[in-house]
């Protein structure tokens, strides 16, 4: 935690205003977080990674793990049938087993979210939007702040937004920071605002501690590992790394803020070690999905077949689940 | 504490392990009963379920131990150095293939978490093997002349917290120097090392290279004492260690000392807080605690005491405790009542003294010897928690104010064995470092081990070094 007096997040308190005046200011603090040893953030994920779940506890985090999951189509090719079949798989994933809990959410871009929309009508799954000019998010405020607009206006529930790499990695904090609070704004009540850092692109934990903080200061609902569009996404030490920073973060301000890693979970043993990640750095106050997402596509089928394997005791195959 | 996402139990089958009902001395290449005919049994500290039943070594098994050794000491030490490396890397080899029956053994006879045995002792076992098998034909190039010889016959008591692993320490390096061994490990451990003697029987090894003598101290005390042993080499007790220098003054034989310590864990206010916890935990909490070298006082610098001990009372309720065969498991039993009671009572000093104490909330089994993860604040130097080994899952945590201050309270110890830094800043590293009489220095991380590293103590840790090209000396004429 860092040693500067703590800065609320409400814009009404000054010593927040401090913190945020300027680049110079948001530096000072961001720089003031305790640093992360690479070495021992590391093996410390390794180390929960090596947990043995089986048996209860393994069907407990398979359906925890399938209720967590922002189902996710974002390619250049999406069309509204795609996007239906998607949201008739979250809301029956296994059509075999109506005990399967339904996904969390769907994730499409912008132009898809009315269409998502009327596909999981009644089930209870949400509509994510990666809207501000994902996945590069190299457009102006007014474009991104347009795009936002759009997919809230289209019944976006919640909103995935990208934060500029570029201004980060020069050190332009308030530049991110202003962006964030604008399209926070923008959301206002009608949406959930996740926040994307694009941690293969910050390349150090420390800017990715320093990007958590930024992020919910500047108002995140959530925070994001990645888009899934580069080399690096989400990591058992990445996502660490953003629960302990949510976890310090709830401690000094009172809120609390979620995590979502995205991008190359796509089998079971992995999801699981990422939610006994969760229960051993911020425990069940975080395990549910209003508080951890997957982003991901193809991990539900994994956790499908797991499901049945539970069920039945033997291996079905990836004929007995379905392709979208 | 009951989590939404509670562990089912995943244990280990204890199926791949087949121990005998009973087991004898390992002399000259044979199992053989003592000559008195005296045995004592090896529980298992988790349920205090007796495991076997074990030959329990006299003077006179000594005697005859030592004779093997120093009739194999020939052959052994004429042998090029190549001939000894292939020994030695069959003996890693066969570590490795039996290394999952090795690490169930281990956790039933000492009380360890499969996780440790299975991921720390056993890998470290197999590399110290590996390592000096390396070394056998080499020494004359690791810079102690060019015929380094050995001594002798090496007389080893090694102690009950890595019984494996402290045989691999001390036998791999007296191997590959040319000497030949007589070995007796803890009471309370014996089974790993007569496991061991039928992997050296595997391997071929010659008849009376390596002897094994489960004993008590009475049978630690002849070996020592036998006057055609050439060398000795203890790891244990400080109190032992000092018997041992009075018994081997004025003789001709050589002596390494690996003896208790009460290590300082330095915490600085720029330290990276969520690393320096785990280094913290592992510090002290690896073995249940019972690690020579474990960080037992944390040296907090006094403006993120708070914080630090927030933070580290948060992660010690994620601690699992219970059966150490379980492979969630991270705190296993103590390894023995004795062990047990004395941890307790010093504990108890510790509150008596006015130290605050902390323990996560926490479900101890029924049977079995068990302590919980316990934290003292509020401690001073001038507290007997702060300043007694107590070799048990025990924290003391001080303060300092200033560098100085952190490195005067941390070489304020009749021991130096380990110590501990957590800082961001490189130079404050190097500049602590240099002025810490301890053996082993780690930065940034805690626990961390190596054949080739050199590992040994200041004062009351002990004398000479053991691993790395240093151990070699403490078994060679040089």
């Amino acid at each position: 935690m860092p040693t500067t007096s703590p800065a609320a997040r409400s814009a009404g308190d000054t010593s927040y205003a401090d913190v945020t005046a300027s680049d110079a200011s948001l530096r000072r603090f961001l720089h003031g977080l305790p640093g992360v040893d690479t070495v021992g953030l590391e093996a410390r994920a390794a180390a929960l990674g090596t947990r043995s779940i089986k048996t209860t506890a393994k069907a407990y985090a398979i359906d925890l793990a399938i209720s967590m999951i922002d189902l996710t189509t974002l390619e250049g090719s999406d069309t509204p049938s795609k996007v239906r079949a998607l949201g008739a798989k979250g809301a029956h994933p296994d059509p075999t087993d109506r005990t399967t809990p339904t996904v969390a959410a769907l994730c499409v871009y912008p132009d898809m979210v009315a269409t998502a929309k009327e596909a999981v009508a009644g089930t209870g799954i949400r509509v994510a939007s990666v809207a501000t000019a994902f996945p590069a998010g190299r457009t102006s405020l007014a474009v991104k702040l347009a795009d936002t607009e759009d997919a809230i206006a289209a019944g976006a529930d919640e909103i995935d937004m990208v934060i500029d790499r570029g201004a980060f990695l020069s050190g332009r904090y308030l530049k991110v920071y202003e962006e964030i609070r604008e399209v926070r704004a923008a959301c206002g009540d009608r949406a959930r605002l996740k926040v994307i850092f694009e941690t293969g692109e910050l390349s150090t934990y420390d800017n990715i501690r320093r990007a958590s903080w930024l992020g919910m200061l500047a108002g995140a609902d959530f925070i994001k590992t990645s888009t899934g569009k580069v080399g690096v996404n989400a990591t058992p030490a990445n996502t660490l790394l953003m629960l302990e920073a949510v976890r310090d973060f709830r401690a000094l301000h009172g809120e609390q803020v979620g995590v979502k890693p995205a991008g190359g979970i796509r089998t079971s043993k992995d999801a699981i070690k990422f939610l006994v990640l969760v229960n051993e750095t911020v425990g069940e106050d975080w395990l549910s999905n209003d508080w951890f997402r997957f982003g991901a596509s193809s991990l539900l089928n994994d956790l499908l077949m797991q499901r049945q394997k539970l069920a039945t005791g033997r291996y079905s195959g990836p004929d007995y689940v379905t392709v979208d | 504490m009951t989590m939404a996402f509670d562990y089912a139990p995943a244990p280990e089958s204890r199926s791949v392990v087949d121990i005998a009902p009973s087991y004898g001395l390992f002399i000259d290449g044979e199992f053989t009963e003592a000559a008195d005919g005296q045995v004592f049994k090896s529980l298992s500290p988790a349920t205090e379920e007796v495991l076997s039943e074990v030959a329990r070594a006299g003077a006179a098994d000594v005697d005859r131990a030592v004779r093997a050794a120093r009739a194999a000491f020939g052959p052994w030490s004429a042998l090029p150095g190549s001939e000894r490396a292939k020994y030695l890397f069959r003996i890693a080899r066969i570590i490795q293939e039996r290394s999952r029956e090795l690490a169930v053994l281990e956790t039933l006879d000492n009380g360890k978490p499969i996780k440790e045995t299975r991921d720390f002792d056993l890998p470290t076992v197999a590399a110290h093997f590996f390592y000096h098998a390396g070394w056998a034909d080499k020494l004359e190039h690791a810079g102690f002349g060019p015929r380094p010889k050995p001594l002798g016959v090496a007389g080893q008591v090694i102690p009950w917290n890595f019984p494996l692993m402290m045989l691999a320490w001390k036998i791999a390096p007296a191997l590959a120097t040319g000497n030949t061994v007589v070995l007796k490990p803890a009471e309370t451990t014996p089974l790993s090392a007569l496991f061991f003697a039928d992997i050296c029987r595997q391997a071929g090894l010659p008849k009376g290279v390596v002897n094994i003598l489960p004993g008590h101290g009475d049978a630690g005390a002849a070996l020592v004492a036998h006057p055609d042993v050439d060398k000795v080499a203890f790891t244990g007790s400080t109190a032992v260690g000092k018997e041992i220098a009075r018994t081997v003054a004025g003789t001709r034989k050589k002596v390494t000392l690996e003896l208790g310590g009460k290590g300082a864990n330095i915490v600085f206010d720029d330290a990276p807080v969520d690393q320096a916890v785990e280094g913290i935990v592992s510090g002290i909490f690896f073995n249940q605690g019972q690690v020579c070298c474990a960080g037992s006082r944390l040296l907090v610098q006094e403006s993120v005491r708070e914080e630090v001990v927030d933070a580290l009372k948060r992660r010690l309720s994620t601690l699992r405790i219970g059966d150490p065969l379980d492979k969630n498991t991270d705190l296993g039993a103590i390894n023995s009542a004795e062990q047990l009671t004395r941890i307790t009572e010093l504990a108890e000093r510790g509150e008596a003294e006015g130290a605050e104490r902390w323990s996560p909330a926490c479900e101890l089994p029924s049977s079995g010897y068990w302590f919980p993860p316990t934290l003292f604040t509020g401690v001073t130097q001038a507290h007997m928690v702060a300043r007694e080994e107590i070799f048990g899952p025990v924290l003391s945590v001080l303060t300092f104010r200033t560098p100085a201050e952190a490195v005067a309270k941390a070489n304020n110890t009749p021991y130096g064995l380990s110590a501990g830094i957590w800082t961001e800043k490189g130079s404050r590293i190097l500049a602590v470092a240099e002025k810490l009489r301890a053996g082993v220095v780690w930065a940034n991380t805690f626990n961390k081990f190596d054949p080739a590293s050199p590992f040994g103590g200041y004062k009351e840790s002990g004398h000479g070094r053991e691993g790395g090209r240093h151990g070699l000396e403490a078994y060679l004429d040089v």
